[in-house]
């Protein structure tokens, strides 16, 4: 049965790592969600965060397959339980004279915060699970999204579970 | 020393134990090669008249070596070309290093002359890949390159090097060759091989099936000391033919599409099946529901990805192949089982497994056997791909491990001359066989000039039948004889053409001549073409169609 699934991966930041991750998944079949990349502490190593679909099978095959790139560091499948889970949303919503306060009122609600105003429009920044940034942007809808954008999926573990000390075993 | 990338280059080679190389010369690596020329007999440079056979030849080259093998190309075109070579690495787990030129950094992204990203391009279908963008790193990359082609599970990989890299200087530090990353034997989990233990001592049918890996890692010995200690049969993969001599009792030789019938029904009726060193290649498996049914696994191997990759295994050893049986060994008792020795031998001698063919036809297998009597045990014989391909498999005995050299994984078409060049000089310019077949052998002929420049010691042997046979097989068996664009027609006269590349050319045409022209032809020196003209209808049998099992075999066409 398939399902959603979080990856933690350590890479050297070398040129051409992410499309030796990202052409992995499209090699072998498996499909990404999301995916956020940065840099870490370390300016030498980066952190991708990649949300995927599948079934036990994907998932293993998956982290086997990265584990086996040479500019790969570690690959962790996250404890969705155990994880600090963020997305980042900016949106441009249309402001209708008369709109704004309710706009407003749901803000607060969603603690949302107001990037940029126009006389047209209204920009708006949320972070969140992306739960809660679905929610938002279906309530967002029917004052007419002008556009949209949402950085991926990125995570931490909580407390002492820390990627870079994670012993991987085959 | 103070010296140019162009030769960081040929001294990191040469440090590194390299004395061989392949390759074609082209202007993004004009510097290499004079630093190559300038080196002289401290390496051997090999030129063939296309890149696509430099790397199978390389290929060929790290297989019966055990060496990596080094190709060197031009950029673009001579990029492109090593991209069949460098997946056929890839596929069939070969140890090379592809190093590449490429335009100067400044016109990188320009679409320059003669310019292609092959780092893009080989990305997937190499174990690593680099583009060398500063010349400080160029040596330790070559090095590290080497080690990655080598260690674990073994691969290609490319280096790319931007032509002013080549031109631009650095300090040349010499150091000592390195040598392959071996897996700790430590590290062989011992819970895992108790598990092993537990399922072989349950197990009525046990059933080994043994790859590349076995012969990889030198682990013969290790496999037939394995195969004593529980009472089982032997079937190999068309990469682990060689690994054990086909006339050892234990050995039930190929398995799978066109495996031996006892090989393909032993598996079968087995409880349990050891994999060692393979990887469940659906040319092996048929129908993957239906070859696991019933049955457990136990997987060995080197690459933890392999496990559970194509079968679900039960247990699973991750290893070097020679480590881990040399330790299940270790903790084995031996036992007997005498019921599943009777069947197992009583499948080995069926009619089934030893189908009668026509006497006085100059037959596949016929010519193949003639070619053995002429060849020692430990000589090698390179294919093509195709039905060739398969009879050899089939009827040539391999006896000694790294005396196959096939395309196992990518099946190209193409690669058996390529191959056959590099197969002879990896061992020392030995007599060298290769099949090939009528329709491999016009993709890549142009390669007996490279065959003749060298005075290689090769014999050619062309199972030609005018038709592209397997494929006209799968269309007389499952397209009711459509036999759409494999019926050659062309009118190639193959000893003239050995002649006019300088080899010698001859022709086998019935039977009775057989004898005597092989005879001929292996005291011949130099290159030499046998045309063995055989019938077009002549099968590869047994088959199991695709996806099928052992109740779909093909046994009489």
């Amino acid at each position: 049965m398939d399902t959603k699934f979080l990856l933690s991966i350590l890479v050297k930041n070398e040129a051409g790592v992410l499309t030796r991750v990202s052409s992995l998944f499209s090699r072998r079949g498996f499909n990404i969600d999301s995916l956020s990349v940065g840099e870490t502490e370390s300016g030498k190593i980066s952190r991708i965060t990649i949300s995927a679909k599948g079934d036990d099978y994907v998932k293993e095959q998956i982290v086997k397959q990265l584990r086996k790139l040479h500019d790969v560091i570690t690959v962790e499948l996250m404890d969705l339980d155990s994880t600090v889970i963020r997305e980042l949303l900016l949106v441009k919503v249309a402001s209708k004279k008369g709109e704004l306060s309710d706009i407003m009122h749901a803000m607060n609600i969603f603690r949302a915060s107001v990037v940029d105003l126009s006389p047209a429009s209204v920009t708006l920044e949320l972070t969140g699970q992306s739960s809660k940034i679905d929610a938002f942007i279906e309530f967002l809808k029917p004052y007419g999204i002008i556009e949209l954008c949402r950085t991926g999926i990125t995570a931490i573990g909580r407390g002492d579970y820390i990627l870079k000390n994670v012993k991987e075993n085959d | 020393m103070r010296m140019t990338g162009a030769k960081i280059i040929v001294e990191t080679l040469i440090e590194q134990g390299i004395d061989t190389i392949f390759g074609y010369p082209g202007g993004a690596v004009l510097n290499i090669y004079d630093e190559l020329y300038k080196a002289g007999e401290r390496i051997s440079h090999y030129l063939t008249c296309h890149e696509q056979a430099a790397a199978h030849a390389a290929d060929a080259y790290a297989r019966v070596s055990g060496k990596p093998g080094v190709v060197i190309a031009t950029s673009g075109p001579g990029a492109t070309n090593l991209v069949t070579g460098i997946a056929n690495a890839y596929l069939d787990s070969s140890p090379i290093i592809a190093i590449t030129g490429n335009v100067a950094r400044a016109l990188i992204g320009k679409d320059s002359f003669q310019e292609v990203d092959i780092y893009g391009v080989t990305m997937p279908i190499t174990k690593h890949n680099y583009i060398v963008k500063d010349v400080s790193k160029l040596a330790d990359t070559i090095r590290e390159a080497i080690k990655i082609a080598t260690s674990g599970r073994p691969g290609p990989v490319l280096i790319d090097v931007p032509k002013d890299i080549q031109l631009a200087e650095f300090d040349y530090v010499p150091q000592a060759a390195c040598s392959p990353e071996s897996r700790n034997s430590g590290n062989i989990s011992d819970e895992a091989i108790e598990e092993a233990v537990e399922l072989i001592k349950g197990s009525k049918r046990p059933f080994i099936y043994a790859g590349g890996g076995v012969i990889m890692s030198v682990a013969s010995n290790e496999l037939l000391e394995f195969a004593e200690l529980i009472d089982a049969p032997i079937g190999l993969s068309m990469m682990g033919l060689s690994a054990i001599p086909g006339s050892h009792p234990r050995n039930l030789g190929m398995t799978g599409m066109h495996g031996k019938y006892a090989a393909s029904k032993a598996m079968s009726e087995s409880d349990l099946i050891v994999a060692v060193g393979t990887r469940f290649s659906d040319r092996a498996t048929g129908s993957k529901q239906e070859f696991s049914k019933g049955k457990k696994f136990i997987h060995i191997d080197i690459d933890p990805a392999e496990i559970g990759k194509n079968i679900p295994a039960y247990v699973s050893v991750i290893g070097n192949v020679k480590d881990v049986l040399t330790k299940l060994n270790a903790n084995l008792t031996a036992s007997e089982r005498p019921e599943w020795r009777a069947e197992v031998e009583s499948l080995k001698s069926s009619p089934e497994n030893n189908p009668e063919l026509p006497n006085g036809k100059l037959t596949p297998k016929a010519v193949i056997e003639e070619v053995r009597k002429h060849m020692t045990d430990d000589g090698v014989v390179a294919t093509d791909v195709g039905q060739h391909q398969m009879w050899v498999s089939l009827y040539y005995n391999f006896t000694s491990p790294r005396t196959l050299v096939t395309s196992g994984g990518l099946g190209a078409m193409g690669f058996g001359m390529g191959a056959a060049v590099g197969s002879c000089i990896g061992r020392g310019k030995r007599k060298t066989v290769l099949f090939t077949g009528d329709g491999s052998f016009h993709m890549n002929l142009n390669e007996l000039a490279t065959a003749v420049s060298n005075n290689l010691p090769l014999v050619i042997v062309v199972m030609n039948n005018g038709v592209l046979g397997m494929v006209r097989q799968w269309q007389t068996l499952f397209f009711e004889k459509r036999y759409s664009s494999t019926t050659l027609n062309r009118k190639t006269d193959f000893v003239k053409l050995a002649e006019a590349f300088g080899a010698t050319g001859y022709r086998i045409s019935s039977k009775n001549e057989l004898s005597s022209v092989m005879e001929k032809a292996f005291k011949t020196d130099g290159p030499v073409l046998i045309d063995a003209i055989i019938d077009r209808d002549e099968k590869v049998l047994p088959m199991i169609p695709p996806g099928g099992t052992i109740n779909d075999i093909i046994l009489e066409a």
